[in-house]
């Protein structure tokens, strides 16, 4: 390859680079209201260039001289991401069901919240379902784990009856280990005797 | 009694090779919500249908047609949901469900994507990440939406 050939060569790559850099898809990153208005950011970054987005609406967007920041707004989101915001899945959701002391059997208020409650969780397209049972601290580990999971399978069993599928529903124990109200150990408190039922 | 034991050593070969098998599959990281138009999950080079309650795994790739969209649950909790013309790929995936802590990686290399982040950023602000063919979001446990090209 000739001297000439090969400076013809490098100048065009040279010409060609910023036409190809130029055609890479360009990122653009806009932060949601939160629905809970909690604080929340997100970083944006790219190589050494970092843009923090911490309000709804703010947005970072790319171009040929790096990231910057701007201001989006509830129309823009919804033209640009309206199919992807039309196709979100419903948000996990959490009931709790309370139970006698020392047994599997629901409270009298559960026992009569418990269709309703767990028909909502059986309405969702493909309920996928954690159950969690717990126990107060009275009493030893072993059989605490053995009554939480006994809570547990009283639920699984209920929400299968109202139509969810056996294979989409989990039950775990977590016997005394994690109090809704933490108490020293033997103290009898209601609010402990629970199952937490997790669907998403 | 010799060919019931030869039998019963076969059903126990079988049995740790299921096993093993089992083990070798990538576990069930997250699930099909919304499937609208043309949706593939992409796994091993090959392309399924992406149907409501199919279940996903780590480096699986969800691509949408120009009609499509879909929407997934991840097993933090998290929600992604992706619009037309979409290419989004689960790179990564692990979670101690009794701590809640994990890694999360994504990539959306086209299209749009809209993220209600779970328990795994919750838990720590630098465990989840989705990545665009020119950039790296860093999630602390947020709502966003993401597109590239355009």
């Amino acid at each position: 390859m000739s001297r000439s050939t090969r400076a013809c060569l490098w100048r065009f790559w040279a010409a060609l680079l910023p036409a190809l850099v130029g055609c890479a898809p360009m990122t653009n990153v806009v932060l949601l209201p939160q629905p809970d208005g909690r604080p929340a950011s997100v970083v944006v970054a790219k190589g050494e260039q970092q843009v923090v987005l911490a309000r709804p609406y703010e947005a970072a967007r790319e171009s040929s001289a790096g990231v910057s920041a701007y201001a989006s707004s509830a129309q823009e989101v919804q033209q640009r991401f309206g199919p992807a915001l039309a196709a979100q899945p419903g948000r996990a959701a959490k009931v709790t069901l309370y139970f006698v002391e020392g047994k599997d059997a629901l409270t009298e208020e559960s026992r009569a919240l418990v269709d309703n409650m767990l028909a909502e969780v059986a309405r969702r397209p493909v309920p996928d379902v954690l159950v969690v049972g717990h126990t107060d601290l009275v009493g030893s580990h072993a059989s605490n784990d053995a009554l939480a999971q006994r809570r547990g399978e009283v639920i699984r069993t209920e929400l299968v009856r109202l139509g969810v599928p056996a294979e989409n529903i989990q039950v775990i124990a977590r016997g005394k280990r994690e109090p809704a109200i933490p108490t020293a150990d033997g103290v009898a408190e209601p609010r402990n005797r629970r199952v937490e039922i997790i669907v998403r | 009694m010799a060919p019931y034991g030869k039998q019963s050593r076969k059903a126990v070969a079988l049995a740790v090779a299921a096993g093993l098998a089992g083990a070798a599959c990538a576990e069930d990281i997250g699930q099909i919500k919304v499937s609208r138009g043309q949706v593939a999950v992409e796994r091993m080079g090959a392309a399924l249908p992406a149907t409501v309650g199919m279940r996903l795994q780590a480096s699986d790739t969800i691509r949408t047609g120009s009609d499509g969209s879909a929407g997934i649950t991840m097993n933090d909790d998290s929600l992604l949901s992706t619009g037309p013309n979409s290419v989004l790929v689960l790179q990564r995936f692990a979670l101690d469900p009794a701590t809640s802590q994990g890694r999360f990686d994504a990539a959306l290399d086209k299209g749009s994507l809209v993220v209600v982040s779970g328990r795994i950023a919750k838990q720590s602000p630098e465990a989840m990440t989705v990545r665009t063919p020119s950039a790296i979001i860093g999630v602390r446990g947020t709502e966003f939406a993401v597109s590239v090209g355009e």
